[in-house]
C-alpha cells in the first residue's frame, strides 16, 4: 500500500509537471506571440505583416492542437509507467 | 431551378437526414439519454464537439467580427480555441474518470453539499438559456433570408426538427445529429471559401492564401487590404492594439468560459475511457480548426472583395455608381442588412471611416459622410454571391447556417434538461424516482426547454447579443474555477466553493451591468461603455465588461482558497473521492449514482 501511494503520488507530480510545460507554451504563443510580445516580432515577416499576426491568427491554433495530442500521448504513456490504465 | 427552389433542397434533405438519425439513435436508458451511453468513439465525439461548440455565432458572425477589427479581434480565434487545451489537461480526462452524468453531479458531490450543486445548477440554467436565444434567432435569420418564410415560422419548423431528435433520443441522438451536422456545416464553409482564394490568391488553401500574394496587384494580400482600407480613413487591417491588458484579459475570459460551458464539458462524458477524454479534445480541436483556420481568410479577402467591389478602380477613383451596384447587394438591401444613404447626391456609393482624422480628405473628394452601412453578419452569408459562386453554393450555405444554430442548440438544450430532471428532479427532489421516471422526466424537461427557448426567439429580448456576453462570463468566473479546485485542490471545502462561485458569479454580473444596463434593461446602465469609464480606465489600460469573466474567475480562486482556509478542510472520503479523479484505473462506464 506504501509503494501504491508513493507510486500514485510520483504520477500526479508527473502529470503536474506536463501541465504547467504544456501550459507555459500555450500561455507563450497566444498572450505571448500573439499579444504582448508582437512588438518585438515586427521584424520578421510574415507574408505581407508579422509574425506576431500570424500566431494570433493561426500560429496559436496550430499549436494547440499540438500540445492537446502530446500531452494524451504522454499521458496515456504515463497511466500504463505508473499501472494506473484503464484495464 | 430557381434560388429558391435549389435552398429547399439542400435545407430540405439535410434535415430529413437529422430526422433519419434520429428515428434509428432512439433512447432507451437515462444513460443512453444523458450520455449516449458512454460508448461514442473518440474521433466521432470530437466531430459531434466541434458542431457541439461551433454555433451560428462562430460559423455566421466571427469572420464579419475579424474583417471589422482585422487583427484586434483574432481575441475570438485564440480565446474560442485556447480553451480545448485547458479542457484537455484541466478537466475532461478527471471528470470522466469521475463518471456521472452531469456537471453539477460533479459540483455537487466534491464538495458534499446540495446547496454547491443548486449554485451550479442555477450558473449553468442562466448561461446556456441566455446562449441558446441566440442560436434560435440565429436559426430563425438564416430561414427567412433562404426560404422566404417569416422568421417566426422558420423558428417552429427548427424546435420541431430539434424536438424530434433531441427527446427522441437525448444524447445518443444528438450525437449522430451533430456528426451529420458537422459535415454539412464545414463542407458550407470551406467551400466558398476556397472559390474566393483562388479568384484572390491563386492558392486553393484559404488559410496560406491568407499570406500569399495577391494576384491582381502582386502584393501580398494582407498589405494589399492594409493599403485599401488607410487610403479610406480606416485602421490598418494588421495593426498593434493598444489597451494589451484588455486583449489579454478578453482572450482569457473567452478561453476559460469555454472550458466552463457545460454542454461541451458534457460531451467527454459520453467516451468509454479516460485516455478517450484526452485524445477525444484533440480531435475536437482539429474539426474546430478547420473552420477557425479558414475564417481569418474569409475575413480579409471578403473585406477586399467589398472594398473592391465599391471601388472598382481603387480606393482613390470613384466609388460604383448605386444603380450599377451588384445583385448581392440589391438581395442583401430587402433584408435592411445593408442600407445605403446618398449623403452628397452624387449617385456614388461612398464608404470610408467618417472621423475628424479624415474629416479634410472627405470634404476635399466632395464626400459628405459614408454612405453604406454593412452588417458584419451578412458576410459569411452573402460570401458566395460575392464571389459569384453558382446557386447551389448558396444552398450549401443555408443548410451550413442551419445545421451550425441546430447543432449547438440541440447540445444546449440537452444540458439544461439534464440539470433540471438529473440534478433538480433526482438530485434534490425526488431522489426515489425510478429510472423511468427519470427518463420521463428528462424528456420532458427538454420538451419545455424547447418551447421556452423558441418562445424567446420569436420575442428575443433586445438584448440578445449582449447575454453570449454573459454566458462566456458565467462560465468562466462561477464554473471553470469550481471543477478545476474541485480537481486540483483537497483543501477547498464545501463553504468555499459555494463562497467562491457567488463571489465569482455576482462581482462579474454586477461588473456588466454596470455598463450594459441592470439585467440588460436599457437605459439603466451606471456608467456609459466606453473604454475611459471602465475600471482601470484612466490609465489607457481599461477593462471591458466582456473581458471581466477572467478577473471574476481571479476573484472565485481567492474567495474559495481564503473561506476553505479558515474553514474545516473536507472529510476523509471526499480527499479520497478527489485521489480517485486523478486516476484513470478503474474508470469504467459513466455511472447512475
Amino acid at each position: 500500500m506504501a509503494d501504491h501511494t508513493k507510486n500514485a503520488q510520483a504520477y500526479w507530480r508527473a502529470n503536474l509537471r506536463l501541465i504547467i510545460i504544456s501550459l507555459a507554451i500555450w500561455a507563450l504563443v497566444s498572450y505571448g506571440f500573439g499579444i504582448l510580445l508582437r512588438p518585438w516580432l515586427a521584424g520578421i515577416p510574415v507574408g505581407g505583416t508579422d509574425l506576431g499576426f500570424w500566431f494570433a491568427q493561426q500560429g496559436s491554433i496550430l499549436t494547440f492542437i499540438a500540445l492537446i495530442f502530446f500531452y494524451a500521448w504522454r499521458m496515456n504513456k504515463l497511466d500504463k509507467e505508473f499501472g494506473v490504465d484503464e484495464e | 431551378m430557381s434560388q429558391f427552389a435549389i435552398n429547399l433542397i439542400f435545407v430540405g434533405g439535410s434535415f430529413a437526414l437529422y430526422i433519419a438519425i434520429a428515428i434509428w439513435a432512439r433512447a432507451g436508458t437515462t444513460k443512453e439519454f444523458y450520455v449516449a451511453g458512454g460508448g461514442v468513439n473518440p474521433v466521432m465525439n470530437g466531430m459531434a464537439t466541434a458542431a457541439d461548440w461551433m454555433s451560428a455565432a462562430s460559423f455566421i458572425s466571427m469572420a464579419g467580427l475579424i474583417a471589422a477589427g482585422g487583427y484586434a479581434n483574432s481575441t475570438f480565434l485564440m480565446g474560442w480555441t485556447g480553451g480545448y487545451v485547458l479542457l484537455a489537461m484541466l478537466l475532461a480526462p478527471y471528470l470522466r474518470k469521475f463518471g456521472k452524468f452531469t456537471v453539477p453531479d460533479f459540483i455537487g458531490d466534491r464538495f458534499y453539499s446540495t446547496g454547491a450543486r443548486l449554485v451550479a445548477v442555477a450558473c449553468l440554467i442562466i448561461a446556456s438559456v441566455t446562449y441558446v436565444i441566440g442560436q434560435m434567432t440565429g436559426a430563425g435569420v438564416a430561414f427567412s433570408r433562404f426560404l422566404e418564410v417569416s422568421s417566426d415560422m422558420g423558428l417552429i419548423i427548427a424546435a420541431v426538427i430539434v424536438f424530434l431528435y433531441a427527446v427522441m433520443g437525448g444524447m445518443k441522438g444528438i450525437t449522430y445529429t451533430q456528426v451529420a451536422q458537422y459535415v454539412v456545416l464545414i463542407i458550407a464553409y470551406t467551400i466558398p471559401a476556397v472559390f474566393i482564394s483562388l479568384q484572390l490568391t491563386g492558392n486553393f488553401l484559404p488559410p496560406l492564401g491568407l499570406f500569399s500574394e495577391h494576384t491582381e496587384s502582386g502584393m501580398p494580400l494582407l498589405a494589399k487590404l492594409d493599403e485599401v482600407v488607410r487610403e479610406l480613413g480606416f485602421q490598418d487591417y494588421t495593426a498593434d492594439v493598444d489597451n494589451k491588458l484588455n486583449m489579454v484579459l478578453f482572450t482569457l475570459s473567452l478561453m476559460i468560459g469555454t472550458a466552463g460551458l457545460p454542454h461541451v464539458i458534457i460531451r467527454f462524458f459520453t467516451v468509454p475511457k479516460v485516455a478517450d477524454a484526452r485524445w477525444s479534445a484533440g480531435w475536437a480541436l482539429v474539426f474546430i480548426a478547420l473552420l477557425y483556420l479558414t475564417a481569418p481568410a474569409v475575413a480579409s479577402m471578403a473585406r477586399l472583395n467589398l472594398m473592391n467591389t465599391i471601388y472598382p478602380a481603387g480606393p482613390t477613383a470613384d466609388a460604383i455608381q448605386y444603380a450599377e451596384r451588384p445583385d448581392w447587394m440589391k438581395t442583401w438591401e430587402t433584408t435592411g442588412l445593408i442600407q445605403f444613404t446618398d449623403k452628397n447626391n452624387d449617385g456614388r456609393i461612398q464608404v470610408y471611416n467618417d472621423t475628424p482624422a479624415f474629416a479634410a480628405t472627405a470634404t476635399e473628394r466632395g464626400w459628405n459622410g459614408n454612405e453604406l452601412v454593412v452588417n458584419n453578419d451578412i458576410l459569411v452569408l452573402a460570401n458566395p454571391e460575392i464571389a459569384n459562386l453558382p446557386g447551389w453554393v448558396i444552398g450549401l450555405i443555408a443548410a451550413g447556417g442551419l445545421a451550425a444554430a441546430l447543432s449547438t442548440a440541440a447540445g444546449l438544450l440537452l444540458a439544461i434538461s439534464s440539470a433540471i430532471s438529473h440534478d433538480l428532479i433526482k438530485g434534490s427532489l425526488k431522489p426515489d424516482i425510478s429510472e423511468k421516471g427519470e427518463l420521463m422526466a428528462a424528456r420532458i424537461s427538454m420538451g419545455v426547454a424547447i418551447v421556452v427557448a423558441t418562445w424567446l426567439g420569436m420575442n428575443p429580448p433586445g438584448f440578445a447579443a449582449q447575454t453570449v456576453a454573459l454566458a462566456f462570463g458565467i462560465a468562466a468566473a462561477s464554473i471553470f474555477p469550481a471543477l478545476m479546485m474541485g480537481i486540483f485542490s483537497k483543501r477547498v471545502n464545501n463553504v468555499g466553493a459555494i463562497a467562491g462561485m457567488l463571489a465569482g458569479l455576482i462581482s462579474t454580473c454586477v461588473y456588466i451591468f454596470l455598463y450594459l444596463g441592470w439585467f440588460f434593461i436599457p437605459g439603466t446602465a451606471t456608467f456609459a461603455n466606453t473604454p475611459d469609464n471602465w475600471l482601470f480606465g484612466s490609465t489607457g489600460y481599461g477593462i471591458s465588461p466582456l473581458s471581466f469573466g477572467a478577473v471574476g474567475a481571479m476573484i472565485n480562486f481567492a474567495v474559495a482558497f481564503t473561506v476553505s482556509a479558515l474553514t474545516a478542510p473536507p472529510p476523509v472520503r471526499i480527499q479520497e473521492l478527489v485521489e480517485s479523479v486523478r486516476f484513470p484505473r478503474g474508470a469504467g462506464q459513466a455511472v447512475d449514482h
